[in-house]
């Protein structure tokens, strides 16, 4: 098994690249691609930690808490499949009403 | 120190699937390349959780990412017709690569680094045995384990459902008459 800190170097150069698309992109699909990147590093995250610092108490009888990270992790993968399909539902409403898929200049609300 | 063993090989390979696959999502031109990279990403992912002994999580990430969220993500793009319409790229190019490259440097020099990189603790997980999936279905419908976020989640999900058609649906005929 590789250490702990691979998996978190991994994690935070996955992260970073999802930071650089989110800020640097034009298209509002990509950025919503570059969010996906970045909570994909969290999950990886969640269950590398998990992984490396659970101990089992004892095997017959399971404990809940044994198994937090990949609960989180799972709750993570809820959270993104609603976050997509809402922000998604948004850019293709914005494209229709102002032929653009650029958040820029969806400016309506700007005071 | 490490010895190249069967997973450290498959770190490296799924390393390499995830930052790569990464990296082609972000600089692609064409949005369509990109959700195929964007699989690719999210595949290395899905290796990453079989290494890490989480095989229920492997197998949803490829369902739901790559089978749902990554086709999601081609509608959207074929619907928007963006791969025509957009000549320029980027905003901010410079600034957000120094953004990203800054941020990754203070995540490893500053965190990673000084506290899980010579620690011994961390060089091995604390147990060999892991809960595997039968225990992670009680646990998410035990009373005293998570239940309540479970309906919770399933409740958001519904919410996110009915909200996104609602919001991205067309205007009803009926509407437009009146």
């Amino acid at each position: 098994m590789v250490p702990l800190s691979w998996y978190l170097i991994v994690a935070a150069a996955l992260f970073s690249i999802g930071v650089f698309g989110v800020l640097s992109r034009r298209n509002g699909v990509a950025v919503l691609m570059g969010i996906e990147l970045m909570l994909n590093a969290v999950n990886i995250n969640l269950v590398a930690f998990w992984r490396y610092n659970t101990t089992i108490a004892s095997v017959t009888e399971p404990v809940p808490s044994e198994l937090n990270g990949v609960v989180f992790a799972a709750f993570m993968f809820v959270v993104a499949a609603a976050e997509v399909a809402v922000g998604l539902a948004i850019i293709i409403t914005v494209y229709r009403n102002w032929r653009s898929v650029i958040p820029e200049e969806a400016d309506t609300l700007r005071g | 120190m490490i010895q190249f063993d069967f997973s450290t090989i498959a770190f490296f390979v799924f390393a390499v699937l995830t930052l790569g696959g990464a990296l082609g999502v972000v600089t692609n031109r064409n949005l369509f390349r990109g959700t195929i990279w964007l699989m690719v990403s999210l595949f290395g992912v899905a290796g990453f959780y079989v290494l890490l002994s989480a095989p229920f999580l492997a197998a949803v990430q490829v369902l739901v990412y790559i089978g749902a969220i990554a086709i999601l993500f081609t509608f959207a793009v074929m619907l928007t017709r963006s791969l025509t319409r957009l000549n320029v790229r980027y905003t901010r190019l410079w600034p957000s690569a120094l953004g990203a490259v800054l941020l990754f440097a203070m995540l490893v020099i500053g965190v990673i680094w000084p506290v899980f990189g010579g620690n011994e603790m961390y060089s091995l997980p604390l147990s060999d045995v892991v809960r595997t999936t039968s225990d992670l279905g009680v646990a998410l419908v035990s009373g005293e384990g998570y239940v309540l976020p479970f309906e919770v989640a399933s409740l958001l999900l519904t919410g996110a459902m009915i909200g996104a058609i609602v919001i991205a649906r067309d205007a009803d005929e009926e509407e437009l008459e009146q």
